[in-house]
């Protein structure tokens, strides 16, 4: 089962595809081939960002590209719009910005 | 003897692959043209047809429900064209400047010239905030359907459906078809403005009765269904969520319903951005309080060689989306020279009045609720994005901002990351009451380009076109 009880989506049908493997700021997650991201991350966990205005944790909102709600980042730097895109094997996903994920050494 | 307007080879694009971006393309290959089809998505189908990904095993029956016919024809239509146009997908459509279109694909740009541009964009969710709308597990309405049309997901456990308009009742009862909770649906209009809409809503009679088969299902369920109600706030913690909503009953009563996810919605709005870019004059419409741009009966916008088909012209549905779709092929083929069956026009002009008289009826049955922007308290976010409130918009009106795009220049209000799509109304109706002017002097958020934000160092590449 891909839909964990700490997830905020519920899967209510499909549940047969193949699995891929993939991870949330850097813990194991798994998700089913053809899942966007946003939905791969959101059947295990209830965020993908934290909002940059400080109120509080965001999960997506219009889940067709339209509000831009949705940004991850990959271990990279890239910046992903999770809605659209589909989630790939292997995938190394962070909820927070680069920039914010390190303290600044300053 | 030759005509003068005849374009021998024209160049024609459609943005969008919906209903009406897939009829005008027939409509226009069956004429002899090959059209490029330009869209955002990965498959055809638009909004209400769109496509499960790849290995999703639903029937079309499952997935579509009354309209699996449509949708199935709608496909097999375009599948059937494939061969003949210049199919595009995964592009996004981001700039127009004069007759020329600015593309993106992957990270790639591109520019192409055309001799006529229909945009078929189709329509986003209406939004109007309520206390808490920022907190995660509140979707827009469109959003709760996408999850389960083409993931096959539920936005949560518990969900609320809150808004007004048939797309509130529709969404709802697929959720409860699927198995998932249906903790509420509560709808801002009352029950009689749906019996004083009937003459109107009579123009579409078996629209009608899917419409109360729908509710009846829900009753049926057993889903508390609430009329007239007043949203106060979605409330929560900023760290997990939404927890509780709390309304106004129609008799004035305070409640409280537990879920862990809303779905908000207020009919929808058109994708008007490619419009204003490529400067259309827009209209404002007084019974839904919106802009839509100017378009004749057939399509033609206000500048000549852009036309503009379905709902992201003027949201008449997906039935209407078609016959908008070929209705506006059928104004290209005729302003470039091209002979066109007049019995075509003449009827499919008649649908489009009985879908406008049963549009107008929806928005008399299940209205904007203007009123509840004047009510926002001060700390209500108006923009998710910038986390902008109401007490901080009204602010800005009273530093002299009474139009929306210097009150956007002042608060910051609709120049986040959705470009004003979901908060522009609003924060207009805001603007109004807090100035005491009417909605129309306020104006609406200018389009601009790109429509979509895109990552900064998108490869630019060779110009397409003659
Ligand atoms: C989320 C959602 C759910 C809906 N569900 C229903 C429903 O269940 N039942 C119902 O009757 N109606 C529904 N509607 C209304 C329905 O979408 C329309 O009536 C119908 O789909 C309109 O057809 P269209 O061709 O005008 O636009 P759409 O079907 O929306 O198609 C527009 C297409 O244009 C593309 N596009 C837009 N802008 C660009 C751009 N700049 N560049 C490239 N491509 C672009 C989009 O990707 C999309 O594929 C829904 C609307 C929304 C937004
Ligand atoms: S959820 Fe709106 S753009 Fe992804």
């Amino acid at each position: 089962m891909t839909s964990s009880e700490s997830g905020r989506f519920r899967r209510v049908g499909e549940q047969d595809r193949p699995r891929l493997v993939f991870s949330i700021d850097g813990q194991p997650a798994e998700g089913c081939k053809g899942d966007t991201l946003l939905v791969a991350m959101l059947t295990q966990i209830r965020h993908l960002r934290s909002s940059e205005f400080g109120d509080g944790d965001r999960a997506g909102f219009c889940l067709m590209g339209a509000c831009q709600d949705c940004w991850v980042w990959t271990d990279t730097g890239e910046r992903l719009r999770a809605c659209t895109t589909p989630l790939a094997a292997g995938m190394c996903i962070a909820t927070k910005a680069p920039e914010q994920a390190w303290p600044t050494l300053a | 003897m030759a005509d003068p307007r005849i374009v021998p080879d024209p160049r024609i694009v459609i943005v969008g692959a919906g209903p009406a971006g897939v009829r005008a393309a027939e409509t226009l290959v069956a004429a002899g043209v090959r059209p490029i089809v330009i869209d955002e998505g990965g498959r055809d189908g638009g909004q209400i047809y769109r496509r499960q990904p790849e290995g999703f095993r639903r029937s079309y029956a499952s997935l579509y429900g009354s309209e699996a016919g449509r949708a199935e024809d709608l496909h097999r239509s375009f599948e059937a064209l494939r061969d003949r146009i210049d199919y595009r997908p995964e592009t996004l459509a981001w700039g127009i400047w004069e007759k020329q279109l600015h593309l993106l694909q992957g990270s790639r740009t591109s520019e192409v010239d055309f001799d006529a541009l229909i945009i078929a964009s189709g329509a986003t969710d209406r939004l109007m905030p309520v206390r808490g709308w920022n907190r995660a597990g509140v979707y827009s309405l469109g959003a709760a359907q996408l999850a389960l049309k083409s993931q096959a997901s539920a936005i949560g456990s518990r969900v609320v459906f809150m808004g007004s308009g048939p797309l509130l009742y529709l969404v709802a009862a697929q959720y409860s078809k699927a198995g998932a909770k249906v903790a509420a649906v509560l709808d801002t209009s009352s029950f009689w403005l749906r019996v004083k809409a009937l003459p109107r809503l009579i123009a579409r009679p078996d629209v009608l009765l899917k419409g109360l088969a729908l509710t009846w299902k829900l009753r049926r369920a057993r889903t508390e269904i609430e009329t007239g109600i007043t949203p106060v706030e979605i409330e929560g913690q900023p760290e997990t969520g939404v927890e509780t909503i709390r309304f106004r009953t129609n008799k004035g009563q305070e409640r409280t319903v537990a879920c862990d996810a809303v779905a908000l919605g207020y009919h929808l709005r058109p994708e008007a951005q490619l419009a204003d870019l490529a400067r259309c004059e827009f209209r404002f419409d007084v019974q839904t309080r919106q802009f839509f741009p100017v378009k004749d009966t057939d399509g033609r916008s206000s500048v000549a060689g852009i036309y503009l088909a379905g709902d992201g012209a003027l949201t008449l549905g997906a039935d209407a989306a078609e016959a908008s779709g070929h209705l506006a092929a059928l104004a290209v083929l005729t302003d470039l020279g091209r002979q066109v069956a007049t019995r075509d026009v003449g009827r499919l002009r008649r649908r489009l009045r009985a879908f406008e008289r049963f549009r107008r009826g929806i928005a008399d049955a299940f209205p904007w609720p203007a009123s509840a922007a004047a009510a926002f308290s001060e700390d209500t976010v108006v923009c998710r994005c910038e986390n902008i409130t109401a007490g901080e918009l009204r602010a800005a009106v009273t530093t002299g901002s009474v139009e929306l795009n210097h009150a956007k220049a002042f608060s910051r209000v609709g120049m986040g990351r959705c470009q004003g799509r979901y908060c522009g109304h609003a924060a207009a109706e805001v603007i109004a009451a807090s100035a005491g002017v009417s909605i129309e002097t306020v104006g609406r958020i200018r389009g601009q380009p790109p429509v979509k934000p895109f990552v900064i160092g998108a490869e630019s590449d060779a110009k397409e076109g003659a």
